[in-house]
């Protein structure tokens, strides 16, 4: 047989194997137990329509305030690691370490509980989504601002060169011809940092909340607590995903256009 | 800040004793030279040699470790001068261009008219335009650098030196990335700004542009000018033994 054959052939049981994996799956598993444990229309239509005006709205409220916060707080960050003034340097590394590190969790509960007690009497404004904002920027930011250092050493020299050639300052050839350009470059694993921290404005609940300031997680544990089904997880994580693949379509279609660009 | 104080009756570019070493690395080991008003000087020599670190120094896009450089009379390695002031009149040519790849080409032609010399839009454009026809790229204007050939973006990067209305143009070997049969129209471009009495300091491998355009040609071996003078003397009779070697392999 000649190899292109081979492969052919090799390609067609690799469809059929998937084909028969895919009914034996169909057929030996109890649908009626799993429509019932995690389809629970009525639960779903209970949840209606909080879950989406409340819930997924202070989750989209908490991720793009954080994510505004550590993007502007990255790209000062990584601007810091790239300065030729040494202090600098050390002062972002050592932020970006420690909030890099510790986990986003503990973040939040020093931000809830510890800037009270270091702080009597002062408070984070605009509690809770002040104080939310603040730790997820603050997480969000560290590592952001490493996948921007990385975009801005990405983009060649001569680029820099040629924008200081013309008579820009180095902060304007930076900021008009080196930082666009990087952020090109890092669309995709900036996309990965808003989807994470996405998930991470679940952490939200260590700061308390209420009836209008829940987001997602805690209101599918509401659900699941006074329901007793996983039904509410099943509807939460499908709002996750309604904020997700958008995303990741939209992003898809702005490479796209960059890569036209190009 | 100083005021820049152009003299009118100084050199284009004068260089004195400039010395430039990368760590333990000497690369000019002490170069005088000068390029008058509305010459053209050629700079040739083996890879290595230091010409485009010369060439780079004079904009200062390499900081010399020791010596002068002036251009027009001011010492643009006084510490107190505006270094951005001065390369707004110094246009720079690249080897590899260089064209900013996220905007147009019309808008690598008005970016920096408009930030550096607060053109306004429309004079921005309208210098751009000017110069784009220049160079023979007036239908490029919408395009963005990757869909233009190497000949096109080089004489693009031209036209983008042009339009901030340079005093003098450094060329940094501006055809050596080129394929041969896009040489010929950007060195036509550059003959053309020769010829309406730009001032010109050109690195380049292209003996046949500095015999004919070439006011003046420097030969460059080690960190140091060898050998100088009249384009068609230093080709044709070249009196030292290191350029007799250099020009034996290039010719």
């Amino acid at each position: 047989m000649s190899p292109r054959k081979r492969a052919r052939l090799s390609r067609g049981i690799q469809y059929a194997v998937l084909v028969l994996l895919a009914l034996a799956a169909a057929l030996t598993i109890d649908w009626q137990n799993i429509y019932e444990a995690f389809f629970e229309l009525d639960v779903l239509a209970a949840m209606w329509p909080e879950v989406i005006v409340t819930a997924l709205k202070n989750t989209l409220l908490y991720t793009a305030s954080g994510f505004s916060l550590g993007l502007a707080l990255g790209l000062v960050l990584a601007l810091m690691r790239l300065s030729p003034v040494g202090p600098y340097r050390w002062m972002a590394t050592g932020f970006i370490e420690f909030f890099r590190g510790v986990p986003a969790l503990v973040v939040f509960i020093a931000l809830g509980y510890g800037v009270p007690l270091a702080f009597p009497g002062y408070l984070i404004p605009f509690d809770p989504l002040g104080p939310a904002a603040l730790a997820l920027g603050l997480v969000g930011g560290a590592y952001m601002a490493e996948t921007i250092r990385a975009g801005i050493q990405a983009v060649p020299k001569g680029q820099m060169e040629a924008a200081r050639s013309l008579g820009m300052t180095s902060g304007r050839a930076m900021g008009s011809i080196v930082v666009p350009q990087a952020f090109r470059i890092i669309l995709p694993p900036l996309t990965n940092e808003l989807i994470l921290l996405t998930k991470d404005s679940s952490l939200v609940y260590v700061l308390g909340y209420t009836a209008t300031t829940l987001e997602l997680t805690a209101f599918g544990r509401e659900v699941l607590n006074q329901e007793k089904t996983l039904t509410a997880l099943v509807g939460i994580s499908l709002c996750y995903l309604m904020i997700t693949i958008p995303l990741s379509i939209l992003v898809r279609r702005m490479e796209s256009r960059a890569a036209r660009a190009r | 800040m100083t005021e820049l104080q152009v003299n009118p009756d100084a050199p284009a570019i004068q260089v004195r004793n400039l010395r430039k070493s990368f760590g333990d690395h000497e690369v000019l080991k002490g170069i005088d030279a000068e390029v008058d008003n509305g010459q053209v000087v050629c700079v040739i020599g083996p890879s290595g040699s230091g010409k485009s670190t010369l060439l780079r120094c004079v904009n200062l896009l390499e900081q010399p470790t020791s010596g002068d450089v002036f251009v027009e009379g001011i010492q643009i390695t006084d510490p107190d001068v505006d270094v951005d002031k001065v390369r707004s009149r110094i246009g720079m040519v690249f080897q590899q261009f260089n064209l900013f790849p996220h905007l147009s080409v019309l808008r690598n032609l008005t970016i920096a008219q408009q930030r550096v010399k607060k053109r306004d839009k429309n004079e921005a454009i309208e210098v751009a335009k000017r110069n784009l026809e220049k160079v023979g790229l007036a239908d490029k204007a919408a395009a963005y650098p990757a869909h233009l050939s190497g000949g096109q973006m080089q004489r693009a990067a031209i036209a983008r030196a042009l339009s901030m209305d340079p005093d003098m143009m450094l060329f940094d070997e501006p055809t050596s990335a080129l394929d041969p049969e896009l040489v010929g129209d950007v060195l036509a471009v550059m003959k053309d700004l020769a010829n309406e009495g730009m001032t010109m300091m050109v690195v380049t491998h292209e003996m046949g542009f500095a015999r004919e355009v070439g006011n003046s040609l420097v030969f460059m071996d080690d960190g140091l000018i060898v050998e100088e003078g009249d384009p068609r003397e230093v080709l044709g009779n070249p009196q030292h033994e290191r350029t007799q070697a250099f020009l034996s392999k290039v010719l």
